[in-house]
C-alpha cells in the first residue's frame, strides 16, 4: 500500500467524482435533510482535495493542506448541526420536509 | 525534494516543467518508472478499494428511497474516505474525519429524520420535478473538473513522481502549528462553533419553550 | 528469567512469525497479534459473565448459577450453546439489511480499539502516534450500531431505547474525552506506550501513576462515570433496562446477533476499562518498586479485572438513574467539573514539583466538587401533592 503507485490524479478524479455526485443529490433530492447530505459530501470531497495535494505537494512539512481540512471538518460540523436545526425548525412550521411543497413565496 | 532524483542531470524536472501549460520533457514519471526496482500498477489495489466503497456510498447517499438508508451510506462513504486519508499518511485527518464525521455528524443527520419522519415514504416520489436539469448541471460540473484535472495529469506528480518519503507528522507538530502558526483560525473556529452549537440549540428549540 | 516472562508472548510471536519468509513478516506478526486478542478477549467475556452472575448473586444475597459444573463455571458454556441454537427471529417487517449488519458493526468497531491498548511491555498491537485518537474514533463508531439496531427492529421500544441510548452516549463521550485529554496534556504525547512510559517511574518505592495525583484522581473518577455511561452499565442502563423497556434496542434479537451484543457490551466494557488503567492506574507498570519482577502483562489484566469487578460491584449496588437525571448529571455536573479538571491539571504544571501543587490543586478540586454538590443537589421542593382522578 505504498503511496508511490497512485498518481495525485486518482484522487482528483475520486474528489471530482464525489463533488458531482453530491451536488447531483443536492439538487435533485426532495427532502431537505438530503440535500444537506448533498452538501456533506461536497465538503468531503474537498477536503480529499486538501489532503491529496498537502501530500503531493511541494512542503509536506508545513502542515498547510492537513490544518486546512482538519478546520474544514469543523467548520462542517457546526453547517451541519445549524442545518439540521433549520430543517426541524421548518418541520414544525410546515409538517413537510418536501422542498418542493415549500413555495409559497413563488410568483 | 519530493521527486527522485533521477540519474540523467538534464532530465530532473525543472520550475518550468511544473507549471501547466508546458510539456514537460522527459517527464519525471517516465524517468522514475525506469528508475523502480519492480514495476507497479498505475493505482495500487488499496486505493481502488477505498475509492470504489466512497464512491458507492456516495452514489447510494443520493440513490436510494429510504431516507435512513441514505444516511448509513453516507457513514459508508465517510468510512472510506477516512480510509483514503490514511492512505495518505494524514492520520490524523483520518481518524479526525471517523471521531467528528461518524461519531457526530452522521448521527445527527439520523437524529433529523427521526425528528422530522423522513423514513416515511413519500407519495410523491423522492426525485423533484427538475431532477434532470441538476442531474445536467452536476455531470457538467464532473465533465468540467475531470478534464481539468485529466488535461493537468501530465503536470502532476505521478507514480514515480510521489514523493518517496513520508512525511512524518506528529501529533506533537500539529499542536504547535495550532499554537504557532494557525491560533488565529483556532480562535476564530473555536468561536464559530460555540456560536454555531447555542444558534442550533435555540432554532430547534420548541417555539413553546422559547416563549416561556 | 523474569525479563524472559515478561516478554514471553512477544518472543513467542518472533520465533513463530520467523518461520515464514521476509515479505510476509509483518503481516503475519499483525495477524497473530489480532488471532490471540480475537480468541482471549471473548474468553476473558465468558469468565466474566460466571463471575458477574455469581457476585451479583451474592450482592444480593443469593447463589449465583451452581448447576453447570463446580460453582456453575461451566455456566458460559451453556449460555453459548443455547445462543447458537436458538431460533433467529428477525421481525417480518424489519430492515433485513441494517437488523444483520448491526451487531456485526458494533463488534467490529470495538474489536478495533483493542488494537492499541499496551497490554505489556511492547506488547501493544500498533504503536501509533494518535493511539488515543484512533481508540475514540472506534468508539464513537459504536453509537451508530446501537441506532441501526434500535430503528432496523420497527418497534417503538427498541427505537425509544435506541435513541435514548445514542443520547447518553453522546453526552458522557465529552466527560470522557475530556478527562483523557488532561493525561495527555501532561505526558506530552496521545500515544498510549508514552503515556504507560511516563508512569513507569517510583519515588520511593511508590509509582507516579495519574491516579495518585489531585487532577488524577478526578480525572479517574469522572472517567470512570463516563465509561459506565458509555457502555450502558448500571447504574445508566436505562436503555435496556430490563424492567423499563423491556430489552431496549436488542429486543428484536434473538439467538446469535443477542450473543454478538453481549459480547459487544463486555469487550466494550473490557476496552473502555483498559484504556481506562491505561490513562490512570498505570497500565502495565507494577504498584511498587520491589514488585516490578512480576511480567508486566499479569499486573494489566489484574487491574483489568479489578475495574471489571469494580463494574459489577456497582451494578449490583446502585439503583438506576432515570434518562433527566442521566443526561443533567452528565451536562451539568460532569462536563464542568471535567473542564476544571483540565484548568487543575494546567496549574499543577505550571506550579512545578513541590508542595504547592499538591494543596492548591487538591484545594481547588474539593472546593468545587462540595460547592456544585451543594447547589446542584438541593432536595427540590414539590408543592403539595396534585391528584388526578378517572372521571
Amino acid at each position: 500500500m505504498t503511496i508511490g503507485s497512485t498518481p495525485l490524479g486518482g484522487f482528483l478524479l475520486v474528489a471530482a467524482l464525489l463533488f458531482s455526485i453530491g451536488l447531483a443529490g443536492a439538487l435533485t433530492r426532495r427532502n431537505a435533510i438530503l440535500v444537506l447530505i448533498g452538501i456533506e459530501l461536497m465538503l468531503n470531497a474537498a477536503n480529499l482535495n486538501l489532503i491529496a495535494f498537502w501530500r503531493y505537494g511541494p512542503h509536506p512539512e508545513l502542515l498547510t493542506g492537513m490544518m486546512f481540512a482538519i478546520f474544514s471538518i469543523a467548520v462542517a460540523a457546526a453547517e451541519a448541526a445549524v442545518g439540521l436545526g433549520l430543517v426541524i425548525s421548518i418541520y414544525r412550521h410546515a409538517h413537510t420536509t418536501d422542498l418542493d411543497a415549500m413555495n409559497r413565496m413563488k410568483g | 525534494m519530493c521527486y527522485p532524483r533521477s540519474h540523467r542531470r538534464d532530465l530532473r524536472p525543472t520550475d518550468e516543467d511544473l507549471s501547466v501549460g508546458t510539456l514537460g520533457r522527459g517527464h519525471p514519471a517516465f524517468v522514475g518508472m525506469q528508475a523502480l526496482e519492480r514495476e507497479r500498477l498505475p493505482m495500487s489495489f488499496a486505493f481502488t478499494l477505498f475509492a470504489a466503497i466512497t464512491v458507492a456510498g456516495g452514489l447510494a447517499a443520493v440513490l436510494l428511497k429510504n431516507t435512513v438508508h441514505c444516511a448509513l451510506a453516507l457513514t459508508v462513504a465517510f468510512a472510506g474516505l477516512a480510509l483514503l486519508f490514511l492512505d495518505l499518511d494524514a492520520q490524523f485527518a483520518g481518524f479526525a474525519q471517523i471521531l467528528v464525521y461518524i461519531g457526530a455528524v452522521a448521527i445527527l443527520v439520523v437524529f433529523a429524520i427521526l425528528l422530522t419522519r423522513g423514513s416515511e415514504t413519500p407519495k410523491d416520489g423522492v426525485f423533484s420535478k427538475n431532477w434532470f436539469a441538476g442531474l445536467v448541471i452536476a455531470a457538467g460540473v464532473f465533465a468540467v473538473l475531470g478534464w481539468a484535472v485529466l488535461a493537468s495529469a501530465y503536470a502532476l506528480p505521478g507514480p514515480g513522481g510521489a514523493p518517496t518519503a513520508t512525511p512524518t507528522v506528529t501529533v506533537a507538530e500539529i499542536g504547535q502549528a495550532l499554537i504557532s502558526r494557525y491560533v488565529l483560525p483556532l480562535e476564530i473556529v473555536a468561536l464559530l462553533l460555540t456560536a454555531a452549537l447555542i444558534g442550533a440549540v435555540i432554532v430547534a428549540m420548541d417555539e413553546k419553550e422559547r416563549a416561556r | 528469567m523474569f525479563e524472559l516472562l515478561d516478554q514471553i508472548f512477544v518472543l513467542l510471536k518472533h520465533s513463530l512469525v520467523g518461520f515464514l519468509p521476509l515479505w510476509m513478516q509483518p503481516v503475519a506478526s499483525v495477524l497473530v497479534s489480532v488471532v490471540v486478542i480475537i480468541c482471549l478477549f471473548p474468553a476473558l467475556f465468558a469468565l466474566t459473565t460466571v463471575l458477574e452472575r455469581k457476585g451479583l448473586g451474592r450482592i444480593q444475597n443469593r447463589i449465583g448459577p451452581n448447576r453447570t459444573g463446580p460453582f456453575g463455571i461451566l455456566q458460559p458454556v451453556a449460555d453459548g450453546i443455547k445462543s447458537l441454537t436458538k431460533e433467529d427471529i428477525v421481525p417480518s417487517s424489519a430492515d433485513g439489511v441494517v437488523h444483520f449488519l448491526a451487531p456485526i458493526v458494533l463488534v467490529v468497531a470495538v474489536f478495533m480499539g483493542f488494537a492499541v491498548l499496551p497490554m505489556g511491555r511492547n506488547m501493544a498491537l500498533v504503536e501509533m502516534d494518535a493511539g488515543l485518537l484512533f481508540f475514540f474514533a472506534m468508539g464513537a463508531s459504536t453509537e451508530l450500531s446501537v441506532f441501526m439496531a434500535g430503528w432496523s427492529s420497527r418497534n417503538k421500544y427498541s427505537l425509544l431505547g435506541a435513541m435514548r441510548a445514542v443520547a447518553q452516549m453522546i453526552s458522557y463521550e465529552v466527560p470522557l474525552l475530556m478527562s483523557s485529554v488532561a493525561v495527555v496534556m501532561i505526558t506530552g504525547s496521545l500515544s498510549l506506550g508514552k503515556i504507560v512510559e511516563a508512569q513507569n517511574h517510583y519515588t520511593w518505592g511508590l509509582p507516579h501513576w495519574y491516579i495518585f495525583t489531585p487532577w488524577g484522581l478526578a480525572g479517574f473518577l469522572m472517567y470512570a462515570i463516563a465509561a459506565t455511561a458509555e457502555t450502558n452499565r448500571s447504574p445508566f442502563d436505562l436503555p435496556e433496562g430490563e424492567s423499563e423497556l423491556v430489552a431496549g434496542y436488542h429486543t428484536e434479537y434473538s439467538g446469535f446477533k443477542f450473543a454478538l451484543f453481549f459480547l459487544g457490551e463486555y469487550l466494550a466494557m473490557f476496552s473502555i476499562s483498559g484504556l481506562g488503567t491505561t490513562l490512570f492506574l498505570g497500565g502495565w507498570s507494577a504498584p511498587f518498586e520491589f514488585l516490578s519482577w512480576v511480567p508486566s502483562w499479569i499486573w494489566f489484566f489484574s487491574k483489568l479485572m479489578l475495574s471489571i469487578c469494580v463494574f459489577i460491584w456497582l451494578r449490583g449496588t446502585l439503583p438506576r438513574l432515570r434518562q433527566d437525571q442521566l443526561m443533567n448529571f452528565a451536562w451539568k455536573f460532569v462536563l464542568p467539573l471535567t473542564m476544571l479538571n483540565l484548568l487543575v491539571t494546567a496549574l499543577w504544571r505550571f506550579l512545578g514539583p513541590g508542595w504547592e501543587q499538591w494543596v492548591y490543586c487538591s484545594a481547588i478540586l474539593a472546593l468545587a466538587y462540595v460547592a456544585m454538590a451543594r447547589v446542584g443537589m438541593r432536595a427540590e421542593h414539590f408543592g403539595p401533592r396534585k391528584y388526578r382522578y378517572a372521571e
